[in-house]
């Protein structure tokens, strides 16, 4: 990334006094000249290899949902169709696995802020022992490798009679947001100025006015970064979710198996692009957010 | 006679000098002459701090105990009696005692550290104090919760909550206090008015200058209608001219309004300019609370004496009506406080340049001459002893000039010699 910011000329973003001004729009060198034009050409490079590797698969996806036959040696696919579209949304299976995922991912995502939103607060804003080992703590949790975990939880649940109900998907599917659903609300928390609060106090609020009219209102961005990320892992959870329901409530990403085990690559391609529609949606939905730096603001961790 | 601010009668103009060396050196008079207009306002009566004239002021309220004359009990606005305040083992304000006038605005100046903010922040309900009492208006407020008490307070940095536009943050308070939107309305809009906002009334706080900012924070503050103002330092933000225009627009409505005001500054200028008495405080004590006059012309501790104004420090005991130099040769000073002593401190506008060999005075030689505008400020080597000197004259440098000192503070540990 440092070849990247380097490429970008350093103008004068701030051109408060004089003497920035000034130093900017120095005459350059020639050496100096070259040397920022060979960086921005390396910038150039390393940002076009970066789109292409995050673009990339996309692409190849969203061909072959569309390609009829396509071999190897091929830039495009021979001849176009829309069969596989017909084929997947004629499926009931596959169609109700989208609902069935929409209405879980919902579900855990508003569970998982019922109960991490006050921790986050708690971790954010006061000050008691043992609070960093609370936040190291968590994190901890994504070390473990995840199928152990859940194959423990699995024997958790067949004891407790939870095996193979909505209850055990919307669990397994929370476990996986607290990290990001309690770290990043309490960086948010922990954000707010002081004296925005004080100024609050000092017009009269009491403290329950104070949190929801200045706090919470503060705090909105990074609340509502960590719910669309929580949303979209619950949204992509597999794993956890396989392995806690033998028989029925297949959602979308456990259905991935199994079309990726019995049909063509390309039906597979079309369901992995469904997939993707409610992830790309709600980016745009919050497109405001990201672009107006509050994605960056909500991941200010100190 | 070519000599600079001299004499008794020029002493008021030239405690000007040091203070405001920038072009607008009438700011300081200019604040105590619209006073005078809002003496009835204020409801000070004629022995209130806010006097006609600076003269006025030490002959009414203080002709000899500086500003500290016993306030009226039913003029008192905020009395902090024995005020104490430990933060982190450090005693950081020690059995304070102050008082404030109804309308009156007190400025507490300080260096960083000297407890000044910490008053500020118990008065405002920020912090509870750990010893003594504190009443507004003659209610109990020791440890009432901010939002239960009668103060509004500016901000440093402001606060103004950045996802409201200036009007709801102007409203918000009266929101809280549920009054009705037609009422809301009308406050806010004679707020705005007030400091000149009607244009900005739905801008964001981002999208506005430091100066507006700084506007809306008052703006905020004045609507609430407080029975005690209290600013944290409001100008630090700003440049240097901003500072001067917007603390004139403050003492302007605060007299206007007559509201009792509280100031914390670290800016002796701001102070001097601003204030009906300034308190400077160090190490969590008032060292002295007087009107700005009297404070610069009779600092009673050397820390006050060295924190106001531009001073020669001489730490050498006084000798024959004067002050002995490096080589021992004695300074003439017309007026001294007093005749024993560990320090003499002068004034630099007290220390009159004169052709050299002018009767009663002493030989030095300028070694620069530093133009302030409408003075110079002049360094002078005299008999091994560095002096410093503000003037009307124009001496060159190298040249041998007479210099002679007018008034002269004698201090002994620290505390003004008095006769």
């Amino acid at each position: 990334m440092t070849t990247v910011s380097a490429g970008i000329p350093s103008g004068p973003a701030t051109v408060d006094t004089d003497g920035e001004l000034a130093d900017d729009t120095r005459q350059l060198t020639p050496a100096e000249r070259r040397r920022r034009m060979l960086w921005k050409v390396l910038g150039a490079l390393a940002s076009a290899v970066l789109v292409l590797f995050i673009v990339g698969p996309l692409i190849w996806l969203a061909l072959a949902a569309f390609s009829d036959q396509w071999t190897a040696p091929r830039l495009l696919p021979q001849s176009w169709t829309l069969d596989w579209w017909k084929t997947v949304l004629d499926q009931p299976e596959l169609v109700e696995s989208f609902w069935r995922s929409l209405q879980f991912a919902l579900i855990a995502t508003a569970v998982s802020a019922a109960i991490c939103l006050p921790a986050a607060y708690a971790l954010g804003r006061t000050k008691f022992p043992g609070r960093r080992v609370v936040l190291i703590g968590l994190f901890a949790t994504n070390a473990f490798p995840k199928m152990g975990l859940y194959t423990s939880i699995a024997t958790l649940f067949y004891a407790m009679n939870l095996m193979n109900t909505g209850t055990a998907i919307v669990i397994v599917q929370l476990l996986g947001t607290i990290v990001t659903m309690v770290w990043i609300p309490a960086a948010a928390f922990a954000s707010v100025p002081p004296s925005l609060l004080e100024a609050a106090r000092d017009a009269g609020a009491g403290p329950l006015r104070t949190f929801f009219s200045i706090t919470l209102r503060q705090a909105i961005p990074g609340i509502a970064v960590a719910l669309i990320l929580a949303f979209l892992a619950c949204f992509d959870e597999a794993q956890g979710t396989y392995l806690v329901k033998p028989g029925s409530y297949s959602t979308m990403p456990t259905m991935m198996y199994t079309l990726v085990e019995n049909y063509p690559a390309q039906a597979a391609a079309v369901f992995a692009i469904a997939l993707t529609i409610p992830s790309v949606l709600l980016l745009l939905a919050v497109r405001k957010y990201i672009l107006g730096g509050h994605l960056a603001e909500g991941f200010q961790i100190k | 006679m070519s000599t600079g601010p001299t004499g008794t009668d020029s002493a008021e103009l030239s405690t000007d000098q040091p203070a405001a060396p920038s072009p607008a050196p009438n700011t300081r008079t200019a604040a105590p002459a619209t006073g005078s207009g809002s003496t009835g306002s204020t409801g000070a009566t004629g022995s209130g701090p806010s006097g006609a004239a600076p003269g006025a002021v030490q002959a009414d309220v203080a002709p000899t105990a500086g500003g500290n004359a016993e306030i009226p009990a039913g003029a008192e606005g905020l009395r902090l009696s024995r005020i104490s305040k430990i933060l982190g083992g450090r005693t950081i304000v020690d059995t304070l005692d102050l008082t404030v006038a109804k309308g009156e605005l007190v400025c507490l100046l300080g260096p960083s550290g000297c407890g000044k903010t910490t008053t500020l922040r118990m008065i405002g309900g920020f912090l509870q104090p750990d010893k003594g009492r504190l009443t507004i208006n003659g209610k109990d407020f020791t440890f009432a919760k901010p939002e239960h008490r009668p103060t509004a307070m500016v901000f440093q940095n402001y606060a103004l909550w950045p996802h409201m536009t200036v009007a709801k943050n102007i409203g918000f308070g009266l929101k809280v206090r549920k009054l009705s939107a037609a009422a809301i309305r009308e406050k806010v809009d004679w707020a705005l008015d007030l400091l000149s906002l009607t244009h900005h009334r739905d801008s964001m706080p981002a999208r506005i200058s430091g100066g507006e900012q700084q506007r809306v924070a008052l703006a905020r503050a004045l609507v609430l209608e407080p029975e005690v103002l209290l600013m944290d330092e409001p100008l630090s933000n700003l440049d240097a001219k901003l500072r001067v225009s917007v603390r004139e627009t403050i003492r302007e409505i605060q007299q206007r309004l007559g509201i009792t005001t509280v100031f914390v500054t670290h800016d002796q200028e701001e102070a001097l300019s601003i204030a009906d008495r300034v308190a400077v405080m160090n190490n969590g004590k008032i060292e002295q609370l007087d009107v700005p006059a009297e404070l610069y012309r009779l600092p009673r501790t050397s820390f006050v004496a060295g924190f106001v104004g531009s001073m020669n420090t001489l730490d050498v005991a006084p000798r024959d009506g004067g002050v002995p130099l490096a080589d021992g040769t004695v300074l003439p000073c017309e007026r001294m406080s007093g005749d024993a002593g560990d320090a003499v401190w002068i004034r630099p506008e007290d220390l009159v340049i004169e052709p050299e060999g002018a009767p009663g005075s002493t030989r030095a030689v300028v070694l620069r001459v530093i133009p302030r505008g409408h003075y110079r400020e002049v360094l002078l080597q005299c008999h091994g002893t560095t002096l410093r000197s503000f003037t009307d004259t124009e001496p060159e440098a190298e040249q041998a000039v007479g210099v002679r000192a007018t008034d002269a503070l004698v201090y002994a540990d620290g505390v003004l010699v008095q006769q």
